[in-house]
């Protein structure tokens, strides 16, 4: 790999992906459990927890990352208290990049499982019931496999978005190398420097490669997954 | 026994019974689509809930409103047979059997499974994903599946609607086998009068929302009630007959009943089976005398004991030959016979009418 990649372009290839894998690894759980909420349930609020949910679609990057910085920074409203009761800070660390990408890209994750939750027909498991089945039971056996199409579409937009992530990602981590420098954000330094077309393209190259690769293999696996499913 | 007293309000609908159905045989929920048939299954289940009421079989009382008792659906241990099958389709066929077993005994399930595969007759499909099965067998193992749940009572909501005559013809005596031989009580939910002539014992009439008779399946199908809920076409009575003697040499079977003796052409039957017979009110005619030098088979000496007033140009006749007959004929022959009550006559029935097996005929017990 050293002999393919640059140093520069090694390191941020490995934190983008360790960004990613941790993005999807820390929204999934969450983006299933808000997904049937929206999908099953209605309650007080239901509107404005979706509202919520997908408002980082249209939200500007940069006011996402900033409203992080406000929450979780070390003088901020959640950030202060973690700081003084654990020690920890999540500010210009890559997990802070994995948190910042993780509530960009949730909107995905949650719209892809709660499609494919919809579809889930509900008759199956009312059958599954009858069948002796408790409420948990169904869960797993019936309804979790019939999503698990859409959770694993949520899960590779979420992980190509986290790929992708830049405004919210420089404003709340900035831009620390080795630490929160991922792809886009080395491929913007580059291009602050004087001479930087060259290795820009190489990094460009490099993110489409990393997309191509990533929406390939979910491909590949949503249709084993599908054929298993017997749908 | 399944006795049902709930009111339920399902969106616009509103839904009030009140029944019993015996703990033995099938019991039968007859009413046009849309009178409540399926809400009313879905309560029994647990899957939908009544605002009133109480719902117990046997001993076991499964929802009581002022008691706030509200078994769930995985307790009541009841069977459910939908129309559609809803098989699991990311599970084998063996997958899908297997799914309720957890309430038998450990060291009984093996056996059991062998033993309700072979019923079945679904051996070779095992390995099987429901989506290449055909409608039969999807309802073959559908049943299979709710029977290994070890249920206390079947719910089967019109499990042949979905299909063609010959799978209705492949399925139907695997449900006598449960009623005969594993004597599983069931509610079969129709709209269908040969399906529940042939295989019920008791029936439920909803409309609209409302249980309108309740009875013995001889008793409530021969009556009023049963005929506004199915129309005029259906109209007809019901016998109880047993096979009496097989006339080989002209293929005809004698069927005697509490009237006499019908002859009907050589059906498969053995002797002193017992067999219901459908007799369309259309296919009897009316004689004073008895004929001479006709075709038709059976004439059945009685007396006329009601006369329906006329719709258009047709009149029922009710003629007590042993059991009440109907006979349907024009108006304009009512008038010209001078027919009237306690007049004695004759009723014709010519057996071919009777010879629509599955039709005209139902096979039971």
């Amino acid at each position: 790999m050293s002999d393919l990649l640059s140093p520069l372009e090694a390191e941020a290839l490995i934190l983008s992906l360790r960004v990613a894998l941790w993005c999807v690894v820390i929204s999934l759980p969450i983006g299933i459990g808000t997904a049937w909420l929206l999908a099953r349930k209605r309650f007080p609020g239901h509107l404005l927890l979706s509202a919520v949910v997908y408002a980082p679609l249209v939200v500007p990057p940069v006011v996402v990352g900033y409203l992080l910085l406000v929450l979780l920074g070390r003088r901020g409203v959640v950030g202060a208290w973690l700081y003084e009761a654990f020690g920890i800070t999540v500010v210009f660390t890559w997990q802070g990049a994995a948190i910042a990408s993780a509530i960009m890209g949730f909107p995905l994750m949650v719209r892809a499982i709660r499609l494919s939750l919809d579809a889930v027909d509900r008759r199956l498991e009312d059958a599954a019931r009858t069948l002796g089945a408790g409420r948990w039971r169904v869960w797993l056996s019936i309804t979790l496999p019939l999503t698990a199409p859409g959770i694993l579409a949520g899960a590779v937009l979420a992980f190509a978005r986290s790929l992708g992530e830049f405004g919210a990602t420089i404003t709340f981590v900035s831009n620390i190398p080795g630490e929160t420098r991922t792809l886009p954000l080395a491929l913007y330094s580059v291009l602050q420097q004087p001479g930087g077309d060259a290795p820009a393209m190489r990094l460009a190259i490099l993110s489409l490669l990393l997309a191509i690769v990533a929406i390939a293999a979910s491909e590949l696996l949503a249709r084993r997954m599908r054929k298993q499913l017997g749908v | 026994m399944l006795s049902v007293d709930i009111a339920a309000r399902l969106g616009d609908f509103e839904l009030e019974a009140r029944f019993d159905a015996p703990a033995t045989g099938v019991t039968a929920l007859f009413g046009r689509s849309g009178a409540g048939k399926t809400s009313l299954t879905n309560i029994l289940a647990g899957l939908e809930r009544p605002v009133r009421g109480r719902i117990a079989l046997g001993d076991r009382v499964l929802f009581d409103a002022a008691k706030r008792v509200n078994v769930p659906p995985d307790k009541r241990q009841i069977g459910y047979i939908f129309q559609e099958g809803r098989l699991f389709p990311h599970k084998t066929v063996r997958a899908n059997l297997t799914y309720g077993m957890g309430r038998l005994a450990v060291d009984k399930r093996a056996a059991r499974f062998d033993q309700v595969v072979d019923l079945l007759g679904i051996a070779p499909l095992l390995e099987r994903r429901p989506k290449t099965l055909s409608g039969g067998e999807k309802q073959r193992v559908a049943i299979g599946r709710a029977l290994l749940s070890g249920p206390d009572l079947l719910l089967m909501d019109e499990p042949l609607t979905a299909l063609d005559a010959a799978r209705r013809a492949e399925i139907l005596p695997y449900v006598e086998h449960l009623r005969d031989v594993e004597r599983l009580p069931i509610i079969w939910v129709s709209h269908d009068v040969d399906e529940i002539i042939r295989l019920a014992d008791h029936l439920v009439l909803i409309d609209r929302g409302r249980v309108t008779a309740n009875g013995p399946l001889i008793e409530i199908i021969n009556g009023p009630d049963f005929r506004t809920a199915t129309g005029r076409r259906e109209d007809g009575t019901v016998i109880e007959t047993t096979v009496a003697a097989k006339d080989a040499a002209n293929a005809l079977t004698h069927l005697r009943f509490a009237g006499g003796e019908l002859r009907v052409p050589g059906v498969n039957v053995t002797l002193g089976q017992r067999l219901r017979v459908h007799i369309m009110a259309k296919d009897v005619a009316i004689a004073l005398d008895p004929p001479r030098g006709i075709s038709v088979l059976n004439c059945l000496a009685g007396r006329v004991v009601g006369i329906s007033d006329p719709d258009g140009a047709n009149v029922d006749v009710e003629i007590d030959v042993g059991v009440r007959l109907r006979a349907r004929i024009t108006r304009y022959s009512a008038r010209s016979l001078s027919l009237q009550e306690g007049l004695p006559v004759h009723a014709l029935i010519k057996a071919m009418a009777l010879d629509r097996t599955g039709r005209d005929m139902a096979l039971s017990l």
